[in-house]
């Protein structure tokens, strides 16, 4: 069928399925929105911004497993949404992301709202497109969506023209995807895993690394499975967080630079790690020559290039962690006896008593890690949790009992500011039963503040509970610790009337000093089902511990800290 | 640990952009350029690049599956046992000793290949390392211009 490229791309998007769209019109994509003005297939959400529209699409994404779209202008518009291309880069989410440029003819003359939008995605997505002709549009748009999706996820950019939106060719979309360079490995060799099983079965400490790949894989119930047969215990990375579920009685913590004692000691004793869709992030490694120093590893991984990069594996296994699990499962059984690993799980336990993750309660002040567990004791299971970046992403991270993959939604390997309140807006407009909920700082929060109208405009009511310190609270901490006190440009002293702020766009605001406060808030928030605000005030100086410090060994923790 | 060199070809998809994703990600990463060459595969919509490089054994490793990762690139050989040559061209006054500059040039698979009125281009192709020696022993013919080609390698 002939039709235009605009036309093209309203079309490919109904074919992949998809039913919202984020994002924001202007010059160079206007023949598209134009197109988007005539059509039922999808709703489109007009964020306040591009780089909002971008984390929204990750939280969708996030949160439903689909691949998530986002569509921008060419130059800022462009340029804006950078920031969430590479988060969904560093943190493997599948997007698909499109921009406008400006038309051929005008390409490379510096015209208004002209930059080299592929020549600065290059380098945080998997991969990009300039389309130069409408008459490869359908391939390139099938083909973005397909990356995206499979081997190890990731966001892909395609970019086009003003007048390719303009030009008409032909659509046909039924052609399969046919990439002569680029066939992901999923089935793992199955004599390594054979050999890895044989390992497990002669180790005496194994532990069950677990990544965000995991989840992306959709693996966590075949993961559960394996650690239930065998029973060997797991630590989580942030990304991986609710893989095992908090009271999987297997599972230890997160790991890292603010890991519990269990879990950081676990990893330093083991003598045999299964890494499972992890990296071993720096975050997670501390100094990598003290790291795991008696373990051998098995690895696996869906991208071979993670395997070995820091790290070297003993098992290398390229493939789809869900693959891969459900074979080592079979080759376990009758193979591999729990009991063996009962002693291991007595010194876990072990390390657990000794320092268990916890806080100690002041009188007359609320400690931000209270309020994530009362969250969690409120609502558990019934709400996702997003998170910006800071103290406040850690003690959710520590705190809030995770039962199931896919509820925590965090910017993990960029540590974008901003992140949480655009993502807990797609979280619920992929997941609209669910309470959305966005623990925030009172710095993370302000990054997209904007989106309290997007919020209130499309009904994407998401419950904003700002851990407020006054602070940059991480930076405020690491100046604490590292920097002799001097706190340079982390006191956040001047702050809004945040309830007048999200009273001003239509929400609901709180500001809340005691704990019954808190619950009544919400409580409240729950049922009036609009966008909210609760302000928490929160004890100042808290600091996230354990804390490893920066190039540390990972057993090295600083476990309390007593102002001198 | 410690550097090698190390010769990779790449055969990746004749596209406008394919040159710049290699070298971002050589840049991106860190990782050492010490030539590149690249030009299509004759009747195939493939281009074949070489790249030599230096960094230690995981480095190369890293490099090789790096490269794979870009979408567009079909293959990547890191070659142990090869046949590497280079070519050099380089312009003397017409003034110089034209014969023993010629003899020179022949020891290194090379020949004068043009003659103008007031200079002369010589070449040699030859293993990198002995174009670098070619050039060394050039110098007391007052070179004016140099221009090296990079490497390009098979495997034997």
């Amino acid at each position: 069928m002939q039709m235009s490229g605009a036309q093209m791309v309203i079309e490919a998007l109904k074919h992949e399925g998809v039913d919202t769209v984020f994002g924001y019109p202007g010059g160079a994509i206007m023949n598209v929105y134009d197109e988007i003005y005539k059509q039922n297939n999808f709703q489109h959400i007009l964020t306040r911004h591009e780089q909002a529209a971008v984390h929204a699409a990750e939280g969708y994404a996030k949160v439903t497993g689909k691949v998530g779209v986002a569509m921008v202008t060419s130059g800022p518009g462009f340029t804006n949404a950078v920031t969430g291309i590479a988060d969904a880069y560093m943190d493997s989410i599948p997007l698909v992301v499109i921009s406008g440029q400006v038309p051929m003819s005008l390409i490379g003359t510096d015209a208004f709202q002209e930059i080299d939008s592929v020549g600065i995605s290059r380098s945080c997505t998997k991969h990009n497109y300039l389309v130069t002709d409408a008459a490869d549009l359908p391939r390139v748009l099938k083909e973005a969506f397909y990356l995206a999706a499979t081997g190890r996820p990731g966001p892909v950019h395609v970019d086009i023209p003003k007048d390719v939106t303009a030009q008409i060719a032909e659509f046909d979309y039924s052609r399969p995807v046919e990439m002569e360079t680029y066939k992901p490995t999923t089935k793992g060799n199955a004599r390594q895993i054979k050999k890895a099983i044989d390992a497990i079965a002669v180790a005496k400490r194994p532990l069950l690394y677990l990544g965000g790949g995991v989840i992306n894989a959709n693996a966590a119930d075949e993961v559960r499975a394996f650690a239930k047969l065998t029973g060997i215990p797991a630590v989580e990375t942030l990304m991986a967080r609710g893989t095992m579920g908090a009271d999987n009685p297997l599972m230890i913590s997160m790991l890292g630079m603010h890991g519990s004692y269990a879990a950081n000691m676990a990893m330093s004793e083991t003598d045999l790690i299964i890494g499972l869709g992890a990296r071993f992030d720096d975050r997670v490694t501390g100094k990598l020559s003290e790291f795991a120093k008696n373990a051998d590893v098995i690895h696996v991984d869906i991208d071979p290039a993670s395997i070995s990069k820091l790290v070297n594996a003993e098992y290398p296994i390229v493939g789809d962690v869900k693959y891969v699990v459900e074979e080592m499962t079979t080759l376990a059984k009758g193979k591999i006896d729990a009991e063996r690993y009962v002693p291991w799980l007595e010194t876990i336990e072990h390390f657990n008593k000794l320092h268990p993750l916890g806080y100690e309660e002041e009188p007359g002040v609320i400690k931000p890690q209270w309020v994530i567990e009362r969250i969690g004791q409120l609502l558990g299971e019934k709400a996702n949790i997003s998170t910006d970046v800071g103290q406040h992403q850690m003690w959710t991270a520590q705190f809030y009992p995770f039962s199931r993959p896919r509820q925590f939604i965090s910017s993990g390997g960029l540590g974008t500011m901003g992140f949480g309140f655009p993502a807990a807006m797609g979280v619920k407009r992929g997941d609209p039963e669910r309470v959305s909920i966005n623990v925030t700082g009172d710095g993370s929060i302000l990054m997209n503040i904007q989106e309290l109208m997007t919020s209130v405009e499309y009904k994407l009511p998401v419950i904003n509970v700002i851990l407020n310190n006054h602070f940059l609270g991480m930076v405020r901490q690491w100046q604490t610790l590292f920097y002799d006190k001097r706190y340079s440009e982390t006191d956040l002293s001047m702050q809004p009337n945040w309830v007048g702020l999200v009273e001003s766009f239509g929400g609901v605001g709180y500001n809340v000093e005691t704990k019954e406060e808190f619950d009544a808030a919400l409580k409240d928030a729950v049922e009036k089902n609009v966008v909210a605000m609760i302000n928490v005030n929160v004890s100042r100086f808290e600091n996230v511990l354990p804390m490893v410090p920066a190039g540390g060994s990972l057993f090295n923790m600083m476990l309390e800290y007593k102002d001198k | 640990m410690e550097n090698e060199r190390r010769v990779v070809s790449v055969i990746l998809q004749n596209e406008a952009s394919a040159l710049s994703r290699i070298t971002d990600l050589f840049s991106a990463r860190g990782y050492n350029i010490e030539s590149l060459t690249v030009a299509p595969i004759p009747e195939s919509k493939y281009s074949r690049l070489t790249i030599a490089t230096s960094g230690s054994v995981r480095v190369i490793e890293q490099i090789i599956k790096q490269l794979h990762k870009l979408i567009p690139v079909l293959r990547v050989y890191e070659h142990a046992d090869l046949v590497e040559k280079e070519m050099a061209m380089v312009k003397f006054p017409i003034s110089e000793n034209l014969s023993d500059i010629e003899t020179l040039s022949k020891a290194y698979n090379g020949k004068i290949v043009n003659v103008g009125n007031d200079m002369i281009i010589a070449m040699v192709a030859d293993e990198p390392k002995r174009v670098s020696h070619y050039l060394e022993a050039v110098k007391r013919f007052n070179p004016k211009e140099i221009v090296r080609s990079g490497t390009v390698a098979l495997e034997r």
